[in-house]
C-alpha cells in the first residue's frame, strides 16, 4: 500500500509527523509546501506551491504540481492535516479516484475548519480531534498528541 | 536565553512590542522569529526566517518560549517539554484570518497544558514573573506521536479499501 501524506508548513506540518508510526508501515511519500522540510522525513519528498483563498496562481502550480505527484505515484489513500494545499491534494486524488483522508488541526476546538467542511462533502474520511465535533460523516477517534 | 516564535502568517507586532518591554528588565538573550520592521533593544536578535535546523536550535536551548498560539508551537513544547507561553493572535487586529487562536489558547489554558495570557498587561506581568524564576517548569509534556486510538482507525481505514462511503 502507498501513501501520500500532505500539510503546509507549521502546525499542519508537525501535526502529520506525529502520524509517523502509521506512516512507516506503508510506503509515504511526503509533500509539503517548503523545500528544506525534505530533511525530517525519511523517504520521498515533494515541494509545492503555497497558497490561500486569494492567491490564484499559486493554486494552479500547485494543482499541476499535484496531479504530477498522483500520476506518478498511484497511491491507495492520500491523507492532509491541512491547510489549503493539502485539501487540493484530496481534491486532486478524487478526479484520480484514490482514497481521501482529512485530519482537522487539533487547533479548531470549536468548530470545523471551512477547509475541514468542504473536504467532508467529498473525502472518504474526515476526522476531527475533538470528541464535541464529532457528529454525523465526522469521526472522532484520538488526536495528535499523546 | 528566551526563543520568541510567532510563525509564518501575518506580523505580530503586539507580541514584539511585549518583548521590547521585557528586554528592558533583563539582560538575558532573546532570539525573535517574525517579520517585522520594528527594531528590539541589543540583548534582542530578530531573525524572520529560520530553517528547521535553526528552529530546533533555538527552541531546544531556550528555557523559556514565547509563542503565538500556534499548534506547531505549541506541540513542539509539549513534545520537548519546554516551558511554553502562549499569547493568541486575534484577527480582528489583522493578525490572523480567523479567530481559532482564542478558541485554541482557551481549551490549552483549560486543560493546563500551557501558559496562556490574553491581554497585554497579563502577558508582561507573566513573563516577568517567569523571567525571574531560576528554573520555569512546563505546565505539560506529551509523547512522540499521535494517540494510538487515532493511528489505528487511519491504519485501519486503509487496509478496508470498501471503507470508501462510511
Amino acid at each position: 500500500m502507498k501513501i501520500v501524506a500532505i500539510a503546509s508548513v507549521g502546525g499542519h506540518w508537525i501535526q502529520l509527523l506525529r502520524l509517523k508510526p502509521l506512516f512507516d508501515q506503508y510506503d509515504t511519500i511526503f509533500v509539503s509546501t517548503r523545500e528544506d522540510f525534505k530533511d525530517m522525513v525519511q523517504g520521498k519528498f515533494y515541494s509545492i506551491s503555497d497558497f490561500n483563498r486569494n492567491n490564484m496562481i499559486g493554486l494552479f502550480k500547485a494543482f499541476t504540481s499535484l496531479t504530477k505527484i498522483m500520476r506518478k505515484e498511484k497511491p491507495d489513500v492520500v491523507i492532509t492535516t491541512g491547510a489549503a494545499p493539502g485539501l487540493l491534494g484530496l481534491f486532486v486524488a478524487k478526479l484520480w479516484g484514490i482514497r481521501t483522508v482529512w485530519i482537522d488541526s487539533i487547533a479548531n476546538v470549536e468548530e470545523l475548519s471551512l477547509s475541514g467542511r468542504i473536504a467532508s462533502k467529498f473525502c472518504s474520511r474526515v476526522y476531527t480531534q475533538w470528541p464535541d465535533l464529532a457528529k454525523g460523516r465526522i469521526v472522532y477517534a484520538g488526536n495528535v498528541l499523546s | 536565553m528566551i526563543f520568541v516564535t510567532t510563525g509564518t502568517q501575518e506580523p505580530f507586532d503586539r507580541l514584539l512590542a511585549i518583548v521590547e518591554k521585557l528586554s528592558f528588565t533583563t539582560n538575558e538573550k532573546i532570539v525573535v522569529q517574525a517579520k517585522t520592521a520594528m527594531k528590539l533593544p541589543s540583548n534582542a536578535e530578530i531573525y524572520d526566517f529560520l530553517s528547521p535546523k535553526e528552529y530546533d536550535y533555538f527552541f531546544n536551548n531556550a528555557r523559556l518560549i514565547i509563542s503565538h498560539a500556534g499548534m506547531g508551537s505549541i506541540i513542539s513544547a509539549l513534545y520537548k517539554s519546554r516551558p511554553i507561553v502562549v499569547f493568541p493572535r486575534i484577527a480582528s487586529l489583522g493578525e490572523h484570518r480567523n479567530e481559532h487562536q482564542l478558541a485554541t489558547a482557551k481549551k490549552m489554558m483549560d486543560e493546563r497544558m500551557v501558559y496562556v495570557a490574553f491581554s497585554e498587561e497579563e502577558l508582561l506581568s507573566l513573563l516577568e514573573k517567569l523571567t525571574k524564576q531560576d528554573v520555569i517548569e512546563p505546565l505539560a509534556n506529551v509523547g512522540p506521536f499521535a494517540s494510538s486510538g487515532l493511528i489505528s482507525s487511519l491504519d485501519e481505514f486503509i487496509r478496508h479499501p470498501n471503507s470508501r462511503t462510511d
